[in-house]
């Protein structure tokens, strides 16, 4: 019989639970350079309170974690992001 | 030539022609002084995230251009630190990352960042179809010693138009089960690569 995995009826979504593994979105998608001026962008690296979301949860690399921390703190300069705020999303 | 990118806020209670004219002196001060103008981006009239000097929004301008070296940048910004019209600006050096960045932008590759992650993973989605092709062929080989012209019949077809769901139409018929399974194993395959 083929008993592949497809043909299999879970109760439940096996994918849920899974860990997806994180990744550095700037190395996998070739991303070299982050625009302090794309607010809308920089607002996947803060939380609701602005502050800029540590490496453990973006999973960025180091190396752009630097990047986007530079371009947030000049999107703050320029008014563009809040330095302190409540409910920013 | 370096080059250098500058953004100031200009003070939203000026009149229209007040506010160009005062971007204007800018860039007539930098190519004065041997800079050549690249680009003058008018972003507009903005809310700002936050108050500055009780102003709740402003019009912000963004200048790139190239200098042969950086001299002149203290009396730049001093220039712009005194400028009572403005409410704030910010001068950054543009790596060569910077610089593509920017020209892209203007070409309209880079409308979001979101629009140039879909064409990376399009070319991933293509990739494996393409490897998939002689995968396909393996078993049009194999059919005919199996046995049966009825066997060729789905196969061909799925060799001429593999785009339009080929798992249903092999399955439907079901000629010989180990094609099935081979077929029905390979766009699976191409399934969990688009997801992500």
């Amino acid at each position: 019989m083929a008993t592949s995995r497809d043909d299999i009826k879970f109760l439940s979504n096996p994918k849920i639970g899974q860990n997806r593994k994180k990744y550095c979105r700037f190395r996998k998608f070739g991303i070299k350079h982050i625009d302090y001026k794309d607010a809308d962008f920089l607002l996947q690296f803060v939380n609701d309170q602005g502050k800029i979301l540590p490496r453990r949860i973006t999973g960025n690399s180091l190396k752009y974690q630097r990047k986007v921390a530079t371009a947030v703190k000049r999107a703050r300069h320029l008014a563009l992001l809040p330095f302190v705020t409540d409910m920013l999303k | 030539m370096k080059n250098y990118e500058v953004t100031f806020i200009v003070d939203p209670v000026l009149s229209g022609d007040e506010i160009e004219t005062t971007a204007q002196t800018y860039v007539s001060y930098l190519e004065k002084i041997g800079c050549h103008i690249v680009h003058i981006d008018k972003m507009g009239l903005r809310t700002l995230a936050y108050e500055i000097n009780r102003r709740s929004s402003g019009v912000y301008f963004c200048i790139e251009f190239q200098s042969p070296n950086g001299e002149f940048m203290d009396d730049f910004e001093l220039a712009l630190r005194r400028d009572e019209r403005l409410l704030r600006f910010l001068t950054i050096f543009l790596d060569k990352f910077g610089v593509k960045y920017n020209d892209d932008k203007r070409k309209g590759l880079i409308g979001k960042k979101k629009r140039t992650k879909e064409p990376v993973a399009a070319e991933a989605v293509a990739a494996p179809a393409a490897v998939e092709a002689p995968a396909v062929e393996a078993p049009v080989v194999e059919t005919p010693v199996v046995e049966a012209p009825v066997v060729e019949a789905p196969v061909v077809e799925e060799i001429a138009d593999p785009t339009p769901e080929p798992v249903e139409a092999v399955v439907s018929e079901e000629p010989v089960e180990a094609v099935v399974e081979e077929a029905a194993e390979a766009p699976a395959e191409e399934e969990t690569e688009e997801k992500p």
